[in-house]
């Protein structure tokens, strides 16, 4: 897939997680069009994961620690074929599988996170069990800038570092937006590079929200043998609708039949 | 000064620690996908020898219980059989939302290992007691709670919960217990979610977990010797899930039940077999043994047994007390 597709799956992926969040009434819509950039390129350019491996020990392992923006997950899967997209009508409904956070019930998601500051720990597992079987199975997860606070990434930061796991990449989805206010406000997280390689990562910052850095990036990888790799991926919380670029309340608002109509058009024009 | 729960003559039996550590070294020298997890934890969990002997199949996550379980997670989600070894107490509170999120809603087989439970470390004081973890354990869904009375059920439970595909969590302490409490004329066997008859008898019955089987055990020959009173001794093992069926067949026989615990009377076995007698319209006199709501007094696990009357003297009294 060239980067004129990719940038074509990108915008698809964006008005299919609208319709699927203004179809449930709820859904992590800032969030999920932030990432969407990220999982195109994991997806479509990076994992060896398919619905034919997935049970196999051989594919790739992608874990969503921030696992509140689901509905970017469903979108990408589904068109990777994992399961019908018109399953995802049933997104949050009384007794559907596709419910707001990822959950193993669901063919092609990994683990079921949702409670923040968990994928990372796993990852490191996973990775360390790909090493001892000396098998090329990479592992990646993306995390929030938020989520970062969870003192566990930071144990798991160590350990990372401390086992030398060059086959586990974290990008974190840094746009800046936490629920309450921006992150530089909440927590802060600054200076963040400085920081990931005082533990011993590798770390490369991207434009989060453009697919030919992050296949670029991507294609680094490991940025450092013998070290774990951290991509820094600057995006837009809301990216691509401009009304709800960069404003908090669409942490998880749900657009309004007028919002949809015009969101749509945004992402087309 | 309290007494020691048990004078186990030396040599008669070792700390279920012990076992559990030969146990796991033996399982793991024949299978090479069988892991210790530890959080700087392999000196007080025995596995020191496992860690010199098997080094590929140790990971050392340092002091960090979440990461633990988490990688722990991932190891067993990678088709390895992972033993994640930890205080019981910082187990199952600091990294209670792993145990919730990762290896039981998560479904991966995890085996969680509490060592040094309850009242072991004694006098090093609450921080280090686990007397929660049975109550926040059973109301989490996906999750086998053990707590073995002897060298024979740590042995058994360690073997039977490898081979168990889905989550389980096992606790005991660091005395020597013996090799097999057992005065039946028959050898039992252990099987997980099955109650094990230690003793029959035909007064009152004592359901008890853990390390507090052995001082009922102690407190059924005295009521024998002593008294003519002739107790049941049962040593329930699985907490969760619970052997019901062997608890309505006790309850049939219309005698005093007294559970034995060492963990909180709150959300424990004793509420647990409480609430399998009452909504089986069992109305057997009842009482609960363990820690009760309150700051627990300090001392060694023997002194702390002995106050709250988990002893062969205090189990004996509850005994006469609830037979009027
Ligand atoms: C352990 C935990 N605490 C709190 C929450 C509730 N929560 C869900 S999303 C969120 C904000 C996350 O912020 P960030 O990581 O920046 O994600 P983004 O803003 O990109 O959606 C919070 C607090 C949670 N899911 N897990």
């Amino acid at each position: 897939m060239n980067i004129k597709e990719l940038e074509e799956k990108s915008k698809a992926y964006r008005k299919k997680i609208l319709k699927y969040i203004y179809n449930a009434k709820a859904g992590h819509t800032g969030g999920s069009l932030s990432i969407i950039d990220i999982l195109n390129v994991l997806y479509n350019k990076v994992l060896n994961v398919s619905p034919e491996n997935f049970n196999s020990p051989e594919k790739d392992i992608y874990i969503q620690s921030k696992g509140h923006c689901v509905e970017a997950l469903y979108v990408v899967l589904a068109d990777k074929g994992f399961f019908p997209e018109d399953d995802l009508l049933t997104l949050c409904q009384y007794q559907s599988p596709y419910i707001g956070h990822p959950t193993k019930k669901i063919k092609g998601m990994e683990q079921n996170t949702g409670g923040l500051g968990h994928g990372l720990s796993i990852c490191c597992g996973s990775a360390l069990a790909a090493k001892k079987d000396q098998s090329d199975v990479k592992v990646y997860t993306v995390l929030g800038d938020g989520e970062m606070a969870e003192g566990s990434n930071w144990e798991a930061f160590m350990f990372a570092a401390h086992y030398k796991l060059d086959n586990l990449c974290a990008i974190l989805d840094y746009n800046k937006l936490q629920i309450t206010a921006p992150n530089a406000d909440v927590m802060g997280l600054e200076p963040l590079d400085k920081k990931l390689e005082a533990f011993g990562w590798a770390v490369r910052h991207v434009d989060g929200n453009d697919v030919e850095s992050l296949v670029n990036t991507f294609d680094a990888l490991p940025f450092e043998a013998g070290k774990p790799s951290f991509i820094i991926a600057h995006t837009t919380k809301g990216k691509g609708v401009s009304y709800m670029e960069n404003v908090l309340k669409w942490h998880h608002g749900v657009p309004t039949a007028e919002q949809y109509e015009l969101a749509l058009a945004d992402i087309d024009g | 000064m309290g007494q020691e729960i048990t004078n186990i003559p030396k040599g008669v039996g070792l700390a279920n620690l012990e076992v559990f550590a030969s146990t796991l070294e033996s399982l793991a020298q024949a299978d090479k996908t069988v892991f210790a997890v530890t959080s700087d934890s392999r000196g007080s969990g025995k596995l020191v020898a496992f860690g010199q002997k098997l080094p590929e199949q140790i990971v050392e996550v340092g002091i960090a219980e979440q990461n633990l379980v988490g990688v722990a997670t991932g190891l067993a989600s990678m088709r390895k059989k992972v033993f994640a070894v930890s205080p019981a107490c910082f187990l199952t509170a600091r990294a209670l939302e792993q145990i919730k999120n990762d290896v039981c809603y998560s479904d991966n087989p995890v085996k969680l290992i509490g060592i040094s439970a309850g009242v072991s470390y004694g006098a090093l004081g609450s921080t280090h007691h686990s007397l929660h973890d049975y109550a926040v354990l059973r109301a989490i869904n996906n999750i086998t709670i053990i707590a073995p009375a002897d060298n024979f059920e740590t042995a058994e439970a360690i073997r039977q919960a490898a081979a168990m595909d889905s989550p389980v969590y096992l606790r005991f302490g660091k005395k020597n217990m013996p090799e097999k409490i057992e005065e039946v004329e028959h050898a039992t066997s252990f099987e997980v979610g099955k109650g094990r008859v230690v003793k029959e008898g035909s007064d009152l019955t004592f359901i008890a977990t853990g390390e507090a089987v052995w001082p009922c055990l102690k407190a059924a020959q005295k009521l024998a010797e002593e008294h003519q009173i002739s107790a049941t001794v049962v040593s329930m093992h699985t907490i969760k899930p619970l052997d019901q069926r062997l608890i309505l067949q006790l309850a049939s026989q219309n005698t005093p039940i007294i559970t034995v615990e060492e963990h909180s009377v709150y959300g424990g076995l004793g509420e647990a077999v409480g609430s399998v007698l009452l909504q089986n319209g069992c109305h057997n006199k009842f009482k609960i043994v363990g820690l009760p709501d309150e700051h627990t007094v300090s001392g060694s696990q023997g002194e702390i047994f002995e106050h709250y009357g988990i002893s062969e003297k205090g189990l004996t009294q509850s005994a006469l007390n609830i037979l009027g």
